[in-house]
C-alpha cells in the first residue's frame, strides 16, 4: 500500500512557500537597467595619482604604432618606455575597455598611454573618474593652439580635451587624371557636377568608376560630406539621428542614379574581386587624406603620375564646403599615470615633432607637422598634381557635428544593414528608413536617448 | 569544480545587478526585450536545425555503407573524412572564406554560375545558416562517422548474420537492426552536436571581419552575449543570456537522454 509522503495540509504550505518565493524573486526590488544610475554622469574633479617623474611608462599600441615608441626611444633614451601591441585602433575591438574595467576593479595594471579606438571616447571620457586624463590642463596651451582648427573637437567632452589627435583622415576628391585627360573629362569641383559626369562616364565608358558604396566607410565619405544627422551627440548619452533630414535624402538622391548607371561599386574597394577586377577602372574616388599612398599606391599599385587630388566637393546650394573623415587616430593619457610629465611628454612628441611626423604614414593633425608631411609627400614624386594646397584646405573643413565617439559605430551598421541591400540591387532611398531603424536600435540597446 | 562554480556564477550575476542587488528576473525580461534577442536565436535555431538534421542523416547513412558495401575500402575512406577534423575551428573558417570567394576560390566558376560574383554576395545573412551547416559539417562529421562506426562493430556479428538466415537485406539490417542499436550513440551525437551548435561564435565572428562587417556582430546568441559584456560593459545581461543558453541545452540534453533511453542499464 502506498503511504502519502505528506500530509496535504503541509503540501500546500510547501507550494505557498514555493509561490511566494517565486513571486518575490520575479519581483525583487532592484532596478537590472544597468543606466539607472543616470547617464548624464559628469566627470569630477581631476586629482592625479602620487607621481614619481622616475618610473616606467607603459605604452599600449596597435602594430603600426609601434613605430612612433620607437622614434620616441631613440630620441628620448633617458626615458623608461615598455611598448605594449595591442588590438587598439581596429574598428570595434573591446580589448581597452573589457582590460580597463578590470583594472579598475583590482585597482591596478592601467597603462600611461594608449592608441584607443575612436568609440573608445564614449567611455573613457566619462564617469567620476574618467579613464583619459583631462589634457588641456597638462599640455601647453600654444601647443593644443598649434592643432587644425576643428582637429580637437572630438577630443572635447564638457569643455576639456580629454586627446590629442594624431592624424587627419579628411576627403578630397582623389582621381585619375591620366584618364580623366585621356577622356576629356573636367574634374568636377560640386557633386551635382560629380553626378552629372558620372552618368556621362556610365555612357560612354562603361565600366568605369566614380566611387564605391559597398564600403563600411560609405557613410563618413558622403553621408557625412553632405552634413546628414545620421548621428549628432547632444549629450553624453543623447543622440539625434534624422535621416530624413534634406541633408541625407540630397546624398540618396545623388547616389541612386549612379548606382543604376553602374558607376559606383557595390563591393568593398578593399575586397580581393574588388581589386581584381575593379581597381584599375576607377576614374574619380572621394575619400580620405590616406587614400593616395595606401589604396592607390600601396593596395592598388597605381603607377606614379596618375592619381591626384582635388578639393572636396560641395553642394551647389550650400555656401561652404563641408566634409567628412575616414579615420583619424588619438592618444590618451591615463588619469591613473604615476609619471604624466612623461607620458604627456611622449604624446606631445609623437605628434607634433617635425623630423618624425614628416615620416608618419598618415597626415598630421598637428598645423606645423602637416606642412612637413606634405612636403614629404610630394618628394616622393607619386602624385600627379601638387596634392599639399587640397589637403591642407580641406582639413579645416571636417563637419565636426558628425558624431564617431559613440559606444556603437556607425560603419558597422551601415555594413550590416546597407551593403547587402545594395549588392542586390536595391536603391539607396529606398532603405533609408531601415538604416535609420538600424541606428536608433543599436544607439537604444547601448543606453542612448535618441531624439 | 570548473563546471558547477562558473555556471554558479553566471547564475548569481543573471539575478542581480552592477551594484550586487538581487533583481529578479529583470535582467532576463530585459534581455527578452532586446530587439537582436529574437533574431540571434532564430539565426541559431535555423542553423542548429540543418547542421542536426545533415549531421544525422548523412553520417549515420555513410556510417552504415562504410561498414557494409564500402568495407574495403572503408580505412581509407574514414581517414579522408576526418582528415578535415584536424584544422582547428578558426582556421577551417579561414579556408572557408576563401573557398566561399568566386574571386579566389577554386570552385569560382560554380558560385559564378549560381550568380555569386563577390564574397559579399555570398555571405549575406541569409545564406550563414546553410554555410555554417556546410562548413561544420565538413569539420566535425569526419569523427562522427569514426565514432559511428566503431559502434557498428560493437553489434554482434550472430545477430546481424541472424537476421541475414531469416531473410533481411541490408536495408532491413539497418533500420531494424543496426539503428535501434545505435540509438544511444545517435543521442549522445545529438547532445553534443546540439550543445556546440547552439554556441556558435567563431564562425559568424570571423565571418562578419571578412565580410568588412557585412554580417552583423550580434549573429548568434553568443555574439550577443559579448556585446552585452565587452561593448555594453552589462555583465549581468551577458549573463542572462549564458544561462538561456544554458538552459536550453540542458532541456535538449534531458530530452535526448529520456527518449534514448541514454542511462538505462541492461539492453542497448
Amino acid at each position: 500500500m502506498d503511504i502519502p509522503s505528506t500530509r496535504p495540509g503541509s503540501r500546500r504550505a510547501r507550494a505557498l512557500v514555493a509561490v511566494v518565493m517565486a513571486a518575490s524573486l520575479i519581483t525583487a526590488c532592484a532596478n537590472a537597467d544597468p543606466n539607472r544610475d543616470g547617464v548624464q554622469r559628469a566627470a569630477g574633479p581631476f586629482s592625479p595619482a602620487p607621481q614619481d617623474s622616475s618610473s616606467e611608462i607603459t605604452v599600449w599600441v596597435d602594430a603600426t604604432r609601434t613605430a612612433a615608441v620607437d622614434a620616441y626611444r631613440k630620441a628620448h633614451p633617458e626615458v623608461k618606455i615598455k611598448a605594449v601591441t595591442y588590438s587598439g585602433g581596429a574598428n570595434g575591438s573591446t580589448e581597452l575597455r573589457t582590460k580597463v574595467e578590470l583594472f579598475d576593479r583590482t585597482g591596478e595594471g592601467w597603462p600611461d598611454v594608449v592608441w584607443p579606438n575612436v568609440q573608445d571616447l564614449a567611455w573613457a571620457t566619462t564617469g567620476a573618474t574618467p579613464f583619459a586624463a583631462p589634457l588641456d590642463t597638462l599640455v601647453d596651451k600654444s601647443v593644443l593652439d598649434g592643432y587644425v582648427k576643428g582637429a580637437l573637437d572630438q577630443c572635447t567632452v564638457g569643455g576639456k580635451v580629454y586627446c590629442l589627435r594624431n592624424d587627419l583622415a579628411h576627403n578630397v576628391l582623389w582621381y585619375n587624371k591620366k584618364l580623366m585627360d585621356q577622356f576629356g573629362y573636367q574634374v568636377p569641383t560640386s557633386w551635382e557636377q560629380w553626378q552629372q559626369l558620372g552618368l556621362r562616364v556610365g555612357k560612354e565608358h562603361p565600366g568605369y568608376l566614380v566611387g564605391e558604396v559597398g564600403s563600411p566607410t560609405t557613410p563618413h565619405v558622403y553621408f557625412w560630406g553632405s552634413q546628414c544627422p545620421a548621428g549628432v551627440l547632444t549629450g553624453d548619452r543623447t543622440v539625434t539621428v534624422d535621416l530624413q533630414d534634406p541633408k541625407c535624402t540630397r546624398m540618396a538622391q545623388l547616389l541612386d542614379p549612379l548606382l543604376s548607371a553602374g558607376v559606383l561599386g557595390t563591393r568593398n574597394k578593399w575586397d580581393t574581386g574588388f581589386i581584381k577586377e575593379q581597381a584599375d577602372k576607377i576614374l574619380m574616388m572621394p575619400g580620405p587624406a590616406w587614400y593616395g599612398q595606401a589604396l592607390f599606391n600601396a593596395g592598388y599599385h597605381t603607377p606614379p603620375g596618375e592619381i591626384a587630388a582635388a578639393a572636396p566637393l560641395k553642394f551647389a546650394a550650400d555656401a561652404e564646403t563641408w566634409t567628412g573623415a575616414v579615420g583619424g587616430g588619438m592618444w590618451f593619457v591615463s588619469s591613473h599615470s604615476r609619471n604624466l610629465k612623461a607620458a604627456v611628454d611622449f604624446v606631445t612628441w609623437v605628434t607634433t615633432d617635425p623630423g618624425y611626423t614628416a615620416t608618419a604614414a598618415t597626415y598630421p593633425a598637428y598645423g606645423p607637422a602637416a606642412t612637413d608631411w606634405l612636403a614629404a609627400q610630394q618628394a616622393s614624386g607619386y602624385y600627379a598634381n601638387d596634392i599639399g594646397p587640397v589637403l591642407e584646405q580641406a582639413a579645416s573643413r571636417i563637419w565636426t557635428k558628425w558624431a564617431v565617439s559613440t559606444l556603437y559605430s556607425q560603419e558597422a551598421i551601415y555594413a550590416s544593414t546597407m551593403v547587402p541591400a545594395l549588392s542586390t540591387g536595391k536603391s539607396v532611398s529606398s532603405q533609408m528608413d531601415v538604416w535609420q531603424q538600424a541606428i536608433v536600435d543599436k544607439a537604444t540597446a547601448l543606453g542612448y536617448e535618441v531624439n | 569544480m570548473f563546471g558547477v562554480v562558473p555556471v554558479a556564477y553566471a547564475l548569481w550575476l543573471s539575478m542581480t545587478n552592477s551594484s550586487g542587488q538581487l533583481v529578479g528576473l529583470g535582467n532576463f525580461t530585459r534581455v527578452f526585450a532586446d530587439y537582436r534577442f529574437g533574431s540571434a536565436f532564430a539565426h541559431i535555431g535555423l542553423y542548429v536545425t540543418l547542421w542536426l538534421v545533415s549531421l544525422m542523416v548523412l553520417v549515420v547513412t555513410l556510417a552504415l555503407m562504410l561498414h557494409g558495401r564500402l568495407k574495403r575500402t572503408s580505412a581509407v575512406v574514414r581517414f579522408i573524412c576526418y582528415l578535415p577534423g584536424a584544422f582547428a575551428g578558426a582556421s577551417s573558417v579561414l579556408i572557408w572564406l576563401i573557398l566561399l570567394d568566386p574571386v579566389a576560390s577554386p570552385i569560382g566558376p560554380l558560385l559564378r554560375a549560381v550568380g555569386w560574383n563577390s564574397a559579399a554576395q555570398v555571405m549575406v545573412p541569409e545564406n550563414l545558416p546553410v554555410i555554417f551547416t556546410i562548413i561544420a559539417f565538413w569539420t566535425g562529421a569526419g569523427s562522427w562517422i569514426v565514432i559511428m562506426y566503431g559502434a557498428l562493430n560493437g553489434i554482434p556479428n550472430e545477430v546481424i548474420e541472424a537476421a541475414r538466415i531469416d531473410g533481411a537485406g541490408a536495408v532491413q539490417i539497418a533500420l531494424r537492426i543496426q539503428l535501434p542499436m545505435l540509438r544511444k550513440w545517435i543521442a549522445y551525437m545529438l547532445i553534443l552536436a546540439f550543445a556546440g551548435g547552439a554556441q556558435l561564435f567563431v564562425e559568424p565572428q570571423l565571418v562578419g571581419t571578412a565580410s568588412f562587417g557585412q554580417v552583423p556582430d550580434d549573429w548568434s546568441p553568443n555574439q550577443l552575449s559579448y556585446q552585452y559584456a565587452f561593448v555594453a560593459a552589462d555583465f549581468n545581461g551577458a549573463a542572462a543570456i549564458a544561462i538561456v543558453l544554458l538552459v536550453l541545452s540542458l532541456g535538449c540534453a534531458a530530452a535526448a537522454v529520456f527518449k534514448a533511453g541514454l542511462f538505462e542499464r541492461g539492453h542497448s
